[in-house]
């Protein structure tokens, strides 16, 4: 696989579902729909292109803009050597998505991360809580609302009996 | 509440905890175990023990100030996490490194890695029962920490590789010191694989035990030594090369099996190769301009003269400066004055210098990428230590987050001592080289 090709055969397999397309500084980018998510996951894992790793999976919570969040996931194909970004905008008001738990076992963690950092809520994750923050935990600490300094109150320990 | 296993475990069996405190066991983390006997049912990983809020603090923090946070993620290879960070804000930036620069920060990452790879197979031995493993290792480290002492001024927390080069230029007789910590890594290592690779005991622990088949370690997203050990050819330096690193001449050392031993034996390996880089990068090194040592003056004198006219003679600077006077800034930094700290010399003694001194630091100026978002990967002790940047064009990150290679790899360990008994998690715990702060950030 050419490095460049990849963004060309998808615009030319998928030219109503791909939104934008960009490789600024070398960095391949997809930017779809939400829907999409899952099917063009599966093109991709399939051969030629043989994305078969998900190299990183996060969020950027752009405050004051709508759409608010922005998934970002990294995807990483062995055999090309070539790392391909997808970005998925999500709303304020209803922020989830579709969990990829099921195809990528690292996905499990890294949602659980970002579930707990920004608020997302991923459909059908088997086991979506916290992973990084203790239960009881109010709020999104990497939420650009979430204030630096703010402090919450510790955690009572339990009475044995 | 309860836990996800206190929910799924059965009647019959038996519930303990495994740390976040734990004696055989480095670094916080909580294994809950569903035990029948001293097998593993079933188990639960929890983490977040060591979370500083590292990614949150750098949004508040300029880039500039900002590294020394990099320092503290894997406090083993402090050189490396600088590595990450810088070079993603050089892709971003655009900035071009000198030569002597990037041979230097090839040799400081290749002495973090090795020094990284020591870490972990003298934790893993010590808790299997070889205390002499450790003893051993911990000698090797110490050769291999004066080399930083020497050059960066710091052992563990280094922040010595900058935006746009390294913070100092390696000190006239560094050839000496590093010599020897190559001999006597070297020793250690022979050493080691005498003491372990057919010592029954250690056989019997980590030989396949904790096997990961290569599918399963592409499906968790492991990179590194740990998908190296199951036979997957995977090495940021050669597939997607940076620095000078496709100038080097090394092998990526591949294991078999994929169990714990097979770990230990990718890291044996490998220590090896970075020795070899070492070596190829210290020939190769550009020479630094000779610098003249006559006419050296004392600030104090040197900023009373600059008063009446400017000052041509040499500054004599603050020992802690040493390495980064103004005639080395053309071998160890970038040429693009507005991402570098302009040389003290020029700040003491000229109004241009002091201004430039203060556009750098002053609030809301200094480096300022373009709008965009990048990211960048090295070869980390642990595999793959990815930096993802979205800049607003202002002088601090909007967002930075870190891909921590070892995440990935504890995602697995459930999978990993699912059916083995309790003895089994201490070696394969420490065969994965689990960095709390790199993880929980």
């Amino acid at each position: 696989m050419e490095k460049k090709e990849i963004i060309k055969e998808l615009k030319q397999a998928f030219p109503e579902k791909i939104k934008n397309v960009s490789s600024e500084l070398g960095d391949d980018t997809v930017i779809i729909d939400k829907d999409f998510l899952l099917d063009l996951i599966q093109f991709l894992r399939k051969k030629p292109h043989e994305y078969t790793m998900l190299l990183d999976l996060t969020c950027v919570d752009y405050l004051g803009q709508e759409p608010r969040f922005e998934m970002v996931y990294l995807l990483l194909s062995l055999a090309g050597k070539h790392r391909l970004k997808v970005k998925i905008s999500l709303p304020e008001k209803d922020p989830s998505i579709q969990s990829l738990a099921s195809t990528w076992k690292n996905a499990n963690w890294l949602e659980r991360e970002v579930y707990d950092m920004f608020g997302i809520r991923f459909i059908g994750h088997p086991d979506l809580r916290r992973l990084f923050m203790y239960d009881g935990f109010e709020g999104h600490p990497l939420r650009k609302d979430y204030p630096l300094r703010k402090s919450q109150p510790r955690i009572q320990l339990k009475k044995i009996k | 509440m309860k836990t996800r296993l206190q929910k799924e475990a059965g009647k019959d069996s038996l519930l303990i905890n495994m740390g976040p405190s734990h004696p055989a066991m480095h670094g916080t983390i909580r294994i809950m175990l569903e035990l029948d006997g001293e097998r593993i049912l079933n188990s639960e990983v929890e983490v977040g023990y060591l979370h500083r809020g590292f990614e949150k603090t750098c949004e508040h923090k300029t880039y500039f100030n900002l590294l020394p946070y990099t320092d503290r993620m894997n406090y083993v290879s402090p050189l490396i996490n600088n590595l990450g960070y810088v070079m993603t804000m050089e892709k971003m930036l655009g900035v071009e490194v000198p030569e002597k620069a990037q041979y230097i920060r090839v040799i400081m990452s290749e002495l973090s890695r090795i020094s990284d790879h020591l870490t972990c197979i003298a934790a893993m031995a010590m808790e299997c029962g070889a205390f002499t493993v450790l003893l051993y290792k911990m000698k090797a480290r110490e050769f291999i920490w004066d080399v930083f002492e020497q050059t960066t001024g710091a052992r563990m927390t280094t922040s010595y590789i900058r935006i746009g080069g390294v913070k100092s230029d390696l000190q006239p007789d560094y050839e000496d010191v590093l010599n020897k910590a190559i001999v006597e890594t070297r020793k250690v290592l022979k050493d080691i694989h005498g003491l372990l690779d057919k010592n029954k005991i250690f056989l019997d622990r980590t030989r396949d035990i904790a096997v990961v088949t290569p599918e399963t370690a592409i499906n968790y997203g492991w990179t590194g030594p740990c998908l190296r050990s199951t036979g997957v050819y995977y090495d940021l330096r050669k597939s997607f090369p940076y620095l000078v690193y496709n100038q080097m001449d090394f092998e990526v050392p591949l294991g078999e099996r994929g169990d714990n031993f097979d770990r230990y034996m990718v890291r044996m390996k490998e220590m090896e190769q970075s020795l070899r880089i070492i070596e190829q990068a210290m020939k190769k090194i550009p020479k630094s301009a000779t610098q003249t040592m006559a006419n050296v003056m004392e600030p104090a004198e040197a900023i009373k003269a600059s008063r009446e006219k400017k000052v041509e003679k040499r500054i004599k600077l603050s020992p802690n400066l040493e390495g980064s006077e103004q005639d080395k800034y053309q071998d160890i930094f970038t040429k693009n004055k507005k991402m570098v700290v302009p040389p003290k010399e020029d700040t003491y003694t000229s109004i241009e210098g002091l201004i430039s001194h203060f556009k750098f630091f002053m609030h809301e100026h200094g480096i300022r990428p373009p709008k965009g978002d990048v990211y960048f990967a090295v070869e980390g002790g642990n595999g793959e230590l990815g930096y993802y940047i979205v800049s607003d064009g202002k002088d601090k990150p909007y967002r930075l987050h870190v891909r921590a290679p070892c995440f990935h790899v504890m995602a697995a360990l459930e999978e990993m001592i699912h059916g083995h008994y309790i003895a089994d998690v201490i070696p394969t715990f420490g065969s994965v080289n689990m960095i709390g702060g790199e993880m929980d950030r």
